[in-house]
């Protein structure tokens, strides 16, 4: 009984999220519009010396320092292009700001529980750990990231550890 | 609807624990042997702001022990006790348990009952200690005492003459008799005195307490018949007299003298003759408790008699003082506002983005003609001046006193002579110099190691510093001031100094390279190495050789540089020099490929372009570059970041002399760019640590440029070749 209402509460929860939508190659994926805190065009990052090669660089947004991460290039989806329509989502990480390069955003929307179906244990470009699971829109999927627990983890070696902690 | 009380919290918390500082601060000014009655009055009010403040949010515990503090408090600033070394000690240790207790509440830490209970305990005992002599005898003694009126009427009346004794103990002794009945005092002739008691205790008792001060044998004591109804009015008469005069000027010895001598019975009569005439009546005490029985306003009327007017005038004008001074206090507190740092940091980074954007539009604007487009010229010059005097502005909102660092030392240090057994005068300087808050938060760790040093290894003890011909109390100086762009700090004593030879001789059993012919400055700098004491005894102050490495690289990592002088038996001063502020700092903006990195200019010596002969290869490993005869290491940094540079060849670029904890190497970059001063940003904030770069920077034109961290670059240089400076 408890189980039942626990899952109903989290279901509850994924209902009311709305998602934000984004293509990076020919994937559509989804995050928690809550966490995005605005959108911008690409522009010049500068190189952080011996830094992963998805880690684009720091950028200044309105005086502070944030990092730049290319999902493109860490999820291997496709050859980086950056023109005009390269957008960087910036992202609102408790309390810690990061940029992620997105190839597009296409459009925000509500996902009702039963849109969500379970991740299954395959063929995603990461581990389904940081997955919430998949929306369906009609013929359209998205595959939902919780895009927290993926910025704050080591292998996006984003934070010190021990900050991340 | 509801108030939530616990947003309220933070400001109590605040408050009390800068209530509880500024109490410390007092108690510790304060002059045990003339305490000034406007400290005493401060240091009763902090306790009473923090105890009303305590009740107000139910904060029990903590208004308890205030509760009990300011009672005793009470009566020492009313005189009924006077101030002593045990009660300022309790007053310490009762803010100390005050402090745990907010502490307690504030972040959950724990609280030591029996501490709580102990204090709660000596204070309690202190406040129930019997009065003691009232603190200056020619204070007036309307404030002085205030003792409960006891109502003596129908008592025995007793004369005592006293033997030859200082008037000061005669004083003493009327007051310790008042509180048993009525006292007066009477001048016999030079230094010998009269009393008359009137009281409901035994003759005994009177003796007893005589006896405290002299030998009851010297004292004539008679006993006189009580007084009659017609003496007891004309006593009343003369005490509505004297309090009608109190109203101007009590001590106005010629408003007096017409007024008593007009109602036939001179005030400065003999009152014995006064109290031969008057009656006994005091049966009304009470209805002029709210002063002293008039036997007393007369016997400290007699006093003054024989004290100089001036002291008077003293009295009078420090009570006017302190009514003047209340006002300007409350001034004070109102003209500073509370901010939580966050808001301040927001505002210090938009002025920067400002400062930026300003910078972009000057840029714009040059390429403009100067004549057509005059008047956009000429406002783009205003808002340049304007934004800098508003950046100026901005940024001194940071600065804060050194006295927030200052402040907490005279306890330490107090704390720290008594339990070593030595004696110290602690004395500051320069505590109104402004340091950024960042700095200071960070400066006060190295200091206090630096102050406890100077007192456990520096100071000497009394015996010895006598044997060498100096005081008993060592004096150690905390300063600061500005120089230049600097702020230097010195921590300095006029202890023993550091020693030569057992310096040398430790460096040598830890393996240090020494010689002989070494200058004293190479000598002291190495009480900075790791692991370096040359205390005998490991004390718990200090001496286990942790803390000079420790303070020399907190120093150094906030951009600062320590230096020692010192003189055998002369002492010891020990130099902090800092940047004024964290966030700003002098650059050289350099180029390697296409990007720019800015070198911080305190680590810069010179740059220079070597000629081939000075570069050699070393087992073709790394490369060393020799200048003046010295060969440093070549630290190629495009190699280190991994950028494709313009020139290989250091004959080609640039060789930029660097130093940093006593060690230079040379830093080989593509080109100089050009000096500037840059806002200093943190890369941890939102990203992580990055070796080789201590910050990053915003450029005018907007991008972003990182800070070389110099330290790390030649510290990394060695490990250079097979190992990433990038550690995950």
């Amino acid at each position: 009984m408890a189980e039942i209402q626990s899952n109903v509460a989290q279901a509850n929860e994924i209902a009311g999220h709305e998602y934000l939508a984004f293509k990076l190659g020919t994937e559509e994926y989804g995050i928690d519009i809550l966490k995005v805190q605005e959108i911008r065009g690409y522009e010049a990052v500068t190189r952080i010396a011996n830094a992963p090669e998805f880690i684009k660089g720091v950028i200044n947004l309105r005086g502070i320092i944030i990092p730049v991460v290319d999902m493109r290039i860490k999820f291997h989806l496709g050859d980086p292009v950056y023109d005009q329509f390269t957008v960087v989502i910036i992202l609102n990480i408790n309390g810690r700001i990061v940029g992620m390069v997105v190839d597009s955003v296409s459009d925000v929307t509500t996902l009702t529980p039963e849109q969500v179906k379970p991740a299954p244990e395959m063929g995603t470009a990461f581990s389904t750990d940081y997955m919430i699971g998949l929306g369906t829109i009609d013929e359209r999927m998205l595959i939902l990231v919780n895009i927290d627990k993926l910025m704050s983890s080591p292998e996006m070696g984003l934070m010190d550890q021990l900050a991340a902690a | 609807m509801t108030i939530d009380i616990s947003q309220f919290y933070q400001v109590f918390f605040d408050e009390a624990e800068e209530l509880l500082a500024e109490m410390e601060r007092l108690l510790l000014a304060v002059d045990l042997d003339a305490p000034d009655a406007e400290d005493l009055n401060a240091i009763f009010r902090t306790a009473h702001s923090v105890k009303g403040g305590a009740s107000t949010f139910g904060v029990t515990d903590m208004s308890e022990i205030t509760h009990v503090l300011e009672t005793l408090l009470d009566r020492i600033r009313k005189g009924e006790m006077a101030l002593t070394g045990e009660h300022v000690d309790a007053f310490l240790a009762a803010k100390d348990i005050l402090k745990m207790q907010l502490d307690g509440h504030r972040l959950g830490s724990a609280v030591d009952q029996d501490a709580v209970g102990n204090v709660r305990m000596m204070l309690q005992s202190l406040a129930q200690d019997v009065p003691v002599v009232a603190l200056a005898p020619v204070a007036p003694a309307y404030n002085a005492v205030e003792t409960k009126v006891v109502d003596h009427s129908g008592g025995r009346r007793y004369r005592l003459e006293l033997p030859a004794m200082p008037h000061r103990e005669v004083q003493a002794l009327g007051e310790e008799l008042g509180l048993m009945g009525h006292v007066s005092i009477t001048p016999l002739d030079k230094d010998r005195n009269a009393m008359l008691v009137t009281t409901h205790e035994s003759l005994d008792d009177v003796i007893a307490i005589c006896s405290f001060v002299l030998n009851p044998d010297d004292m004539i004591v008679t006993e006189l018949p009580a007084l009659d109804d017609a003496q007891a009015a004309k006593e009343r008469a003369a005490r509505n007299q004297v309090e009608a005069d109190l109203g101007y000027g009590f001590f106005d010895t010629t408003e007096l003298k017409p007024a008593a001598a007009g109602e036939g019975y001179g005030f400065f009569q003999p009152l014995d003759e006064i109290r031969a005439n008057a009656a006994a009546g005091s049966e009304d005490a009470q209805g002029y408790g709210f002063f002293q029985p008039v036997e007393q306003i007369r016997a400290a009327a007699g006093i003054v008699i024989e004290t100089p007017p001036e002291e008077e005038k003293k009295v009078v004008k420090k009570e006017e003082k302190e009514k003047e001074k209340a006002p300007a206090h409350a001034g004070a507190e109102s003209a500073s506002i509370r901010v939580s740092i966050e808001k301040v940091d927001q505002l210090i980074n938009l002025v920067g983005e400002l400062v930026i954007t300003q910078a972009m539009i000057e840029q714009r604007v040059d390429t403009l003609d100067p004549m057509v487009h005059e008047r956009l010229l000429n406002s783009v010059g205003q808002l340049t001046r304007n934004t800098r005097d508003l950046q100026e502005a901005v940024m001194s909102i940071r600065m804060m006193p050194m006295d927030f660092v200052f402040s907490r030392f005279p306890r330490m240090v107090r704390d720290l002579a008594h339990k070593l057994g030595k004696k110290v005068d602690f004395i500051t300087n320069g505590a109104a110099t402004e340091l950024d808050k960042g700095l200071i938060e960070r400066i006060v760790d190295p200091l206090t190691h630096l102050v406890r040093n100077s007192i456990d290894h520096g100071i000497e003890m009394p015996e010895v510093r006598r044997a060498g011909g100096k005081s008993d109390a060592g004096r150690l100086f905390l300063s600061a001031s500005h120089q230049g762009g600097n702020i230097i700090i010195e921590v300095s004593d006029d202890g023993g100094g550091l020693n030569r030879e057992r310096i040398l001789a430790k460096a040598e059993q830890n393996g240090l390279p020494v010689t002989e012919n070494m200058s004293d400055a190479e000598v002291w700098q190495l009480i900075f190495a790791p692991g370096f004491s040359t205390a005998d005894v490991v004390t718990d102050v200090s001496g286990r050789g942790v803390g000079m490495d420790v303070v020399k690289r907190n120093i150094t990592a906030m951009g600062g540089v320590v230096d020692i002088r010192s003189a055998k038996g002369f002492g010891t001063t020990i130099s902090i020099s800092l940047p004024l502020t964290l966030a700003i700092l002098d650059g050289m903006s350099i180029r390697v490929g296409d990007e720019i990195y800015i070198l911080p200019l305190g680590f810069v010596i010179e740059s220079l372009q070597p000629v081939p002969e000075d570069v050699k290869e070393i087992s073709g490993k790394g490369r060393v570059i020799k200048v003046r005869g010295e060969y440093l290491p070549l630290v190629p940094l495009h190699q280190m970041f991994d950028i494709a540079p313009r020139f290989t060849d250091p004959c080609q670029g640039i060789v930029i002399i660097v130093e940093t904890d006593g060690r230079k190497a040379g830093l080989f970059v593509d080109d100089l760019v050009g000096q500037q001063q840059v806002v200093v940003k943190n890369l941890e904030s939102n990203y992580r640590k990055v070796a080789g770069i201590s910050g990053a920077t915003i450029l005018g034109d907007g991008g972003v440029s990182l800070i070389l961290d110099v330290a790390a670059l030649i510290r990394s240089s060695r490990q250079l070749a097979d190992e990433s400076i990038f550690s995950s």
